[in-house]
């Protein structure tokens, strides 16, 4: 186990250095460096340029130098937590973007919760009454769900929720809780905001957990072992719940793999349309207004995130299942 | 019996002569044909593809009006609808088609001028009308469209107008243009790059191989969207259309190819180890020609299923980018940049008809799903 752990974290460490490397590549790509957009920006707004600054900046990010040592100079900042400087709010980066990326992790987590809640009744249900009116019912929502952009969905929920109710989605919290500690009545404002965001991101997963698990315990269900069981006089619940079902929820782990990624891209957008105070928007604000030390760092933050949610994964799906864990790989 | 209807068989075989009947063949698209069309939802997926491909094709004729001919006088103008008969007030019908013409009401809350659909009046719509005349697909000059007003005077929103009084229908089909023939040049792409690298990958293996799945592995653990935003925002902003339309087709692939690729070389491998190769390679065979007369020929149809079930994922790319207004910029018309008009909820709510792109985009993510999925069945005529 100990084996396995150690190389999959090697293994992690190595896309970590990749995922490091085309951040930094985002950073470089707009045409020309960014500081003389920076001292354009300053001179055009009447500010003086101190030319002694910009040697600062310069010698700093190392720029007008090769591109391995421009990266060397980031990275090693990145490493002690130093992740640039952001032109447009004139603060470090960091400082801008924790706050909203543990936002993001909040409202990603509690959609995977919410996947997993929904799709693990459905999924029993839909792959034990197969061809029943139940299961047809989630064969097509699943579909529905898997065909409908994200980000239209949020719309279609923005318009219903304002023709309906009368209320505008968006945000997370209300006005007088944005700044307030986390107490019981912050907790339930941030509930009756969040609820919209999650709902969205957790329907295209949901639909395709629903699919894996039932399409998994169908094979399961076949099994000698679950005709014995049955045989042996255990309730039908029993025979279900007991091992098929237990089976049957390898692949739902190991799926959070492959989840990550849609959920983090599905989390961007989303936000966007519903204006969460995540990362997303504020990436996207800082690629419009070519902050790139911000919009690197998002991006590779959002990355380093989905890499080591990767990880627990593995680690997880090794853990419930001994033949990972001895297996070859 | 078996072996004794095989001899007589192999003995009919010698002696075509002695046998009157032929033994019946059928071709390998022609057995895929036969096992789609026995998945009913994917045949009729097909017919709504071809239909709104062929929508994207005519969009010239098809749409009523120019895509950018704006109108101060009917911003936000609800959908007219296209009507075909009616009840007038003295009892008589009316047939024909037309559209309802519009009166003014002043908002008594907002002070703001908002059109009413007025039952009363009714435009005339001809089918076939003569226009202005224009290329169809660029090529073929013409001087029809499908629909008009008689009047060209008159308002003609069937589908409501935009922020600009622009007609929402004639641009969501020059949209359904540039949305589908986006999908289809980053899956042509991504084909190119897939086939070649899944296939050396494949065919070859060995350090290539693994050095190219790690490389897949590694981009699919990535997150999309803030990948394609962050080569998007690099496009300078003074490229022309074109090039716009093409580096986001360039980016979309950058991502599409892994999935192909993984596909290629997952038949490559498999096949690898078939009889006919190993036989092809016997009789002295170059590589080459394994690889294109006895292992294409045999995964066509599988890498064709493969492309058709990429495409869904490239339109949603598009669709989001541009309507982040990273992707696709305003003087193009697609389904992303109309979306990207009905972002705030404020207009949400006065022109709810501007979602419409919306439901086109689900209707053919879809019916090419469905569409794909039966191809992918049917790819394998000789499977279960």
């Amino acid at each position: 186990m100990l084996a396995f752990i150690i190389r999959r974290t090697i293994a992690m460490v190595l896309t970590l250095f990749a995922v490091s490397i085309v951040a930094f590549a985002i950073i470089q790509l707009p045409p020309g460096d960014f500081l003389t957009s920076y001292i354009a920006n300053l001179s055009a707004t009447g500010d003086q340029v101190d030319p002694r600054v910009i040697e600062n900046l310069r010698n700093q990010y190392g720029l007008g130098e090769p591109f391995y040592v421009q990266y060397a100079k980031w990275i090693s900042g990145v490493v002690q937590g130093n992740f640039g400087h952001s032109f447009e709010w004139k603060r470090p980066v960091w400082e801008l973007i924790w706050g909203r990326l543990g936002n993001s992790l909040l409202v990603e987590g509690l959609a995977v919760i919410v996947m997993w809640l929904v799709a693990l009744p459905i999924g029993i249900y839909a792959a034990v009454r197969k061809y029943s009116l139940g299961d047809y019912l989630a064969t097509i929502a699943g579909f529905i769900g898997l065909a409908v952009p994200n980000f239209f969905f949020a719309l279609i929920l923005m318009y219903l929720a304002y023709i309906w109710f009368g209320t505008t989605l968006g945000g997370l919290f209300s006005p007088e809780f944005e700044n307030a500690r986390w107490s019981l009545p912050r907790i339930w404002d941030f509930l009756t905001h969040a609820w919209a965001p999650v709902l969205v991101l957790a329907t295209s997963g949901t639909a395709e957990l629903i699919r894996i698990l039932r399409a998994n315990l169908l094979d399961e269900l076949k099994k000698p072992y679950v005709v014995t069981a049955r045989a042996k006089g255990l309730p039908e619940w029993k025979v279900i719940l007991k091992y098929p079902v237990r089976l049957a929820l390898n692949p739902l782990v190991s799926t959070i793999g492959w989840l990550l990624p849609a959920l983090v891209s599905g989390s961007v957008i989303v936000s966007v349309v519903l204006n969460l105070p995540t990362a997303g928007p504020m990436l996207l604000r800082s690629l419009t207004t070519q902050d790139m030390y911000l919009a690197g760092a998002i991006i590779l933050l959002l990355s380093v995130l989905t890499v080591i949610g990767t990880l627990i994964s593995d680690i997880l799906l090794a853990l419930i299942d001994p033949r990972i864990r001895y297996g070859a790989k | 019996m078996a072996l004794d209807t095989q001899v007589q068989n192999m003995s009919s075989l010698d002696s075509p002569a002695a046998s009157p009947v032929r033994p019946a063949r059928e071709s390998q698209f022609g057995l895929m044909w036969r096992r789609f069309r026995q998945h009913k939802l994917a045949v009729v997926s097909l017919w709504v593809v071809g239909f709104f491909y062929l929508v994207a094709l005519l969009a010239e004729f098809l749409a009523p009006m120019d895509p950018s001919d704006y109108s101060a006088r009917y911003t936000y103008a609800p959908p007219q609808g296209l009507h075909f008969v009616s009840q007038s007030e003295d009892g008589g019908w009316e047939f024909g088609p037309f559209v309802y013409g519009y009166k003014t009401e002043i908002d008594p809350v907002a002070l703001r001028r908002t059109f009413v659909i007025d039952e009363t009046v009714k435009l005339p719509v001809r089918f076939f009308a003569q226009s202005e005349p224009y290329l169809l697909a660029g090529v073929i000059p013409m001087s029809i469209k499908l629909l008009d007003v008689e009047n060209p005077r008159d308002p003609f929103y069937i589908l409501g107008a935009d922020r600009l009084g622009r007609d929402l229908l004639s641009r969501l089909i020059h949209g359904t243009r540039i949305s589908l023939s986006i999908g289809l040049a980053g899956v042509t792409m991504s084909l190119f790059f897939g086939i070649v690298i899944g296939g050396f990958a494949g065919f070859y293996g060995g350090w290539f191989d693994s050095a190219v799945m790690r490389t897949v592995e590694f981009i699919r653990s990535m997150p999309t969207i803030p990948l394609w935003l962050g080569l998007a925002a690099a496009m300078p902003k003074d490229w022309s259309a074109l090039q716009t339309y093409f580096a986001i087709t360039i980016i979309l692939s950058l991502i599409g190819w892994t999935e192909l690729a993984r596909v290629v070389r997952g038949r490559f491998l498999s096949l690898r180890t078939e009889d006919f190769v190993t036989a092809a390679q016997l009789d002295g065979a170059s590589d080459w020609r394994i690889v294109t007369r006895h292992m294409v020929p045999s995964f066509t149809s599988h890498i064709i299923a493969a492309a058709t079930l990429a495409i869904p994922g490239m339109i949603l790319a598009e669709t989001a980018l541009s309507f982040l207004g990273l992707g696709l910029q305003a003087p193009i018309v697609s389904w992303g940049t109309l979306l990207q008009d009905a972002q705030n909820i404020r207009t949400l709510a006065t022109a709810p008809w501007l979602l419409a792109p919306g439901v086109c985009v689900v209707v053919v993510i879809l019916a090419l799903n469905f569409f794909g999925d039966g191809l992918r069945d049917a790819a394998d005529p000789h499977g279960r």
